[in-house]
């Protein structure tokens, strides 16, 4: 019975933890609220549908319907967190400065939380339908009912962690915060990037390049509350296949080229936009 | 980074080996067979075929897999190629009973 509630815990930890590091990223873009609970609502009732289509999901593409649908959710969430920084590392520092003045970058603003609308929305959409799944099959081979306390708790427990990271992130000053939240954010694209090649290797489409690369199961076990933690926010794995090492890299590599690149460039940018 | 990546593409790609294909069925909640035996160093092609009427998810540590079989249907998971030894895998939506080992020898 307690094994549910973990299990439930950890699907919400993983969509609570994006969540949050996604919210202090974006804390001084305009309507960010709405954006996010418009994400987190989409996510939900996606999950539902997401659920109910298993089995055509699951059998489309010969029976890897769902290695190529996880896989997809998780490139557009690389994809997305990537363009965040990028922009964020250009537009942060004058939202930050000057949340109000800034009038022109509220069309950008605009423009980045959609962006937030669908990270967040896949990241709930992704772990919300494991756990629909999950509760259909508990319930209907347990009768339910009784679970319904520890469920209940272990939702909460999971919020409740993505909600002090978020907490904690903002004691960081505002002149920190975007560089803190930039790495977390890079990393946890990162770690999807290297999920999304695992699901590509479990279908057969792309090759392992050795499998493990190493061993770090003895050390730091993926079901410890450690290995747990590390996994939602940075991808840790304790025995990734090399194709996913080299998923993770690529993905680290081009965010931070693109972040440099786009803070060369901002002076420019802003001189640009006073003209107009 | 680069260097560990290029390295990365030095190791050999086993998976050029030709794949073996084996049957898991799920019923009453549980793996048959519990312990199926495999070619060490060859890829392997697991068929699961889910006979109960909730859904199940096929998920190892060990073997690095996760993948929901929803309710009366087959899917297939591949696997390795493996080094010999003993891999658990388990059922995530019922635990208790859904255990399994793969033995790669």
């Amino acid at each position: 019975m307690f094994g549910t509630a973990i299990i439930v815990f950890r699907e919400v930890l993983e969509a609570s933890l994006l969540i949050g590091i996604v919210a202090a990223a974006t804390r001084a873009v305009p309507g960010r609220n709405r954006w996010l609970a418009a994400g987190i609502l989409a996510g939900l009732v996606g999950s539902g549908l997401v659920a109910a289509s298993t089995g055509a999901i699951a059998e489309m593409a010969n029976g890897i319907g769902q290695e190529i649908f996880n896989a997809l959710v998780l490139g557009i969430a690389v994809l997305m967190l990537a363009w965040h920084n990028i922009w964020m590392s250009s537009h942060g520092a004058a939202l930050a400065t000057d949340a109000r003045k800034v009038g022109s970058s509220i069309r950008d603003g605009r423009s980045e939380c959609s962006v937030l609308l669908v990270v967040v929305g896949l990241a709930v959409l992704r772990e919300g339908s494991e756990t629909v799944l999950f509760l259909y099959g508990v319930s209907a081979s347990e009768g339910g009912g009784s679970s319904g306390m520890l469920l209940g708790g272990g939702i909460v427990a999971g919020i409740a962690v993505g909600y002090a990271i978020y907490a904690g992130l903002l004691r960081i000053p505002m002149r920190w915060l975007f560089s803190a939240t930039g790495t977390l954010v890079m990393l946890l694209a990162a770690g999807m990037a290297s999920q999304a090649a695992r699901f590509l290797i479990q279908a057969d489409l792309l090759p392992s390049l050795a499998a493990p690369l190493w061993d770090s199961s003895a050390v730091l076990p993926e079901n410890s509350a450690v290995g747990i933690l590390l996994h939602s926010l940075i991808g840790y794995e304790p025995r990734p296949a090399g194709m996913q090492m080299a998923f993770y890299l690529l993905t680290v590599l081009v965010i931070a080229t693109g972040m440099k690149w786009a803070k060369k460039r901002q002076p420019i940018f802003t001189q640009a936009k006073d003209v107009h | 980074m680069r260097r560990l990546l290029l390295l990365s593409l030095l190791l050999p790609v086993p998976s050029l080996a030709a794949e073996s294909e084996y049957l898991l069925v799920i019923q009453d909640h549980r793996f048959q067979p519990a312990q199926l035996i495999v070619p060490a160093g060859k890829k392997i092609r697991l068929t699961v075929a889910n006979r109960d009427a909730t859904p199940e998810e096929f998920e190892s540590y060990t073997l690095d897999r996760e993948k929901v079989i929803p309710a009366k249907t087959k899917t297939m998971i591949y696997v390795g190629p493996l080094d010999p030894g003993p891999y658990p895998y388990y059922g995530e939506f019922h635990q208790k009973t859904a255990q399994g080992v793969v033995v790669a020898q």
